[in-house]
């Protein structure tokens, strides 16, 4: 049995799915139509499918769970979750992955804007972004941790892999991108460099999983080149308004 | 009617459109189940509607929306109107008496053409004449607020939530071409019946989320040129610079969209030598009409239906094209609840303004 979002508004929604998990692992939720917070705070062992457009703040303090959505999601999807894995059957607005903290979002087609803006690590809390398609301008704002994947698949002609202001204040984390990528829209304190042995591993397991995600093939994708962009310094505007 | 101004309380807003490139008429049904699914994103203390072609038998007038506080604001209003104007019809605005819309002003819709003699004396064109006109009401004439301007359209606008304003004018009367519509969350000003989106002036109007950072650099600018800033709000600011550099300065309105929302010098510096010409000359003539956000907007008028966002692009924005049709909305969700399957869904970026033009010929201004 499935739930049916429809019109209804998100507080009744959210709690006719609060009250399935009491007692199931999985909840499907059909025709949603932007209803905010759903799978906010998710516990881990637990799943939540959803079918249409995903609201504002999808997943947001992911606690572990697990996302599927087939459609596509709103801003501020995984807004600062710690822990759990969300799929995307299409593409994201603004703010994807706004302040993640820990887990795995992976995006089939493009993110808009400020994807992965203040995503941060500690210790072994890793958080990871892989898009699909593109992303928009500040890739990677204010980016402290963590990894994003920018695959750069089916674009069409003229289309480019990031917008403007790309790791615009990033000091910290890294993101790997594939392909031609557009050199201008680097912010100025952003290092491209080679990847090495151990990025490769890393590259290799997300990769793998978009692919049995969304069915594509692992070596065609692997034929392109990836760079590594990391930030040149930890401390990007230690000298903005005064030398120090 | 209390105006905006006394208090400032440090936006989210829902915005919306909807507009058929060919002519075809979409009922406000659809428009109200847009802006009515982005519920959330406002408050109650605001929301409108902006409709264009409902008044084809009245095409060639002005039809005046306005607001009353009273009989003698009316009085005193309609003997100013009947003078600079030949007033054809003068009707209360059809509402329904709805629970959640109350308080509201006595609402009058006249269909006028200008009163010519008058016009020529003043030696004015006659958009410019109505501008003024308008403007002298706003500012002059307490109680009494004209909320819509133009040619064969009309605002809606009240305090409440959007769904509940299109219930209360009863927009399932009306068929237009392209509407656009708001839901309100006041942030810096209190909210009151003329302080809804749109904002109207001739046949621009502008629905708007977010809050305009270069207002006052913005509102000296175009003060110069005889507009009054007198809603202190920023929203009517765009609405007069659009109607400045489109109807003054004969700006293509894909033009003004880059006036307002000019790249940054560093991002010219880039360009081939063709643009870099044409956005530092635009930069140059136009310093004071470069708006900072965080915005987006939405203008429509009778050439068509223009989007924007701010360079930093700090509000979400969905675009998406059905067939004739082109929707546009804060949320994508709310775009697909009246077009479930668009044949191209995206995010409007700062750099790229849409506009989507009126392919049938609304008579111009004279």
């Amino acid at each position: 049995m499935s739930i049916k979002a429809g019109l209804r508004g998100f507080e009744a929604v959210n709690e006719e799915i609060k009250q399935e998990l009491l007692s199931k692992d999985k909840v499907v939720v059909e025709q949603v139509n932007g209803q905010r917070y759903l799978g906010c705070a998710l516990d881990t062992g637990k799943t939540l499918e959803i079918h249409g457009t995903a609201g504002n703040d999808l997943a947001c303090y992911l606690n572990g769970g697990r996302i599927i959505v087939h459609g596509n999601g709103q801003d501020a999807l995984g807004n600062t979750m710690g822990g759990g894995e969300i799929i995307v059957h299409g593409h994201s607005g603004d703010a994807l992955g706004y302040g993640m903290r820990d887990g795995q979002i992976y995006v089939r087609d493009n993110v808009c804007c400020r994807g992965g803006i203040h995503m941060k690590e500690f210790r072994a809390m890793k958080p990871v972004l892989v898009i699909g398609q593109n992303a928009g301008s500040f890739l990677g704002e204010y980016m402290s941790g963590g990894t994003i994947v920018l695959l750069g698949l089916n674009l069409k002609r003229g289309e480019k892999l990031f917008g403007t202001h790309c790791a615009s204040g990033m000091h910290g984390g890294k993101i790997f991108v594939r392909g031609a990528f557009p050199k201008q829209n680097l912010s100025p304190n952003i290092k491209v460099v080679s990847l090495e042995e151990e990025d490769k591993k890393e590259l290799e397991g997300y990769v793998k999983h978009y692919c049995k995600y969304f069915h594509e093939d692992y070596e065609s994708i692997m034929n392109k080149p990836f760079k590594k962009l990391v930030p040149a310094t930890s401390r990007p505007y230690a000298n903005m308004y005064v030398a120090n | 009617m209390l105006k905006e101004g006394q208090i400032r309380i440090p936006s989210g807003c829902a915005i919306a459109g909807i507009i058929d490139r060919k002519g075809g008429l979409i009922n406000g049904c659809e428009i109200i189940k847009s802006i009515a699914l982005m519920h959330d994103r406002s408050n109650g203390l605001g929301g409108g509607f902006a409709a264009y072609g409902i008044y084809p038998e009245h095409k060639d007038e002005y039809a005046f929306h306005i607001f009353y506080d009273s009989a003698e604001a009316q009085k005193k209003c309609e003997e100013f109107l009947f003078k600079h104007f030949n007033v054809d019809e003068a009707e209360r605005i059809p509402t329904k008496k709805i629970p959640a819309i109350k308080n509201g002003p006595d609402i009058w819709r006249y269909f006028a053409r200008v009163n010519r003699v008058r016009m020529k004396n003043a030696r004015l064109d006659e958009s410019e004449y109505v501008m003024q006109c308008v403007t002298k009401v706003n500012d002059a004439f307490e109680g009494a607020y004209i909320f819509s301007s133009g040619k064969n359209m009309g605002c809606f606008k009240a305090v409440g939530y959007p769904e509940d304003v299109g219930e209360f004018y009863m927009l399932d009367k009306y068929d237009a071409y392209l509407w656009t519509a708001h839901g309100r969350f006041p942030t810096n000003t209190p909210g009151w019946w003329g302080g809804a989106h749109p904002f109207n002036v001739l046949d621009w109007s502008v629905v708007h989320n977010g809050e305009i950072s270069s207002y006052d650099a913005n509102r000296r600018y175009i003060e110069q040129f005889g507009y009054k800033c007198s809603m202190q709000t920023d929203t009517e600011v765009i609405t007069y610079l659009f109607d400045h550099l489109i109807r003054h300065h004969g700006l293509p309105t894909n033009v003004a969209a880059d006036v307002l929302t000019a790249p940054e010098w560093d991002e010219i510096d880039r360009m081939d030598a063709q643009k870099k010409e044409y956005f530092t000359n635009l930069r140059a003539i136009y310093s004071g009409a470069l708006v900072n956000g965080p915005f987006s907007v939405i203008l429509g008028s009778n050439k068509g239906l223009l989007a924007i966002n701010d360079r930093l692009k700090l509000r979400s924005l969905t675009a998406a094209t059905k067939g004739s049709r082109a929707y546009f909305a804060s949320e994508e969700s709310a775009i697909r609840v009246v077009c479930p399957d668009p044949e191209k869904v995206w995010s409007v970026s700062g750099a790229d303004p849409v506009f989507v033009p009126l392919e049938i010929n609304e008579k111009e201004d004279a």
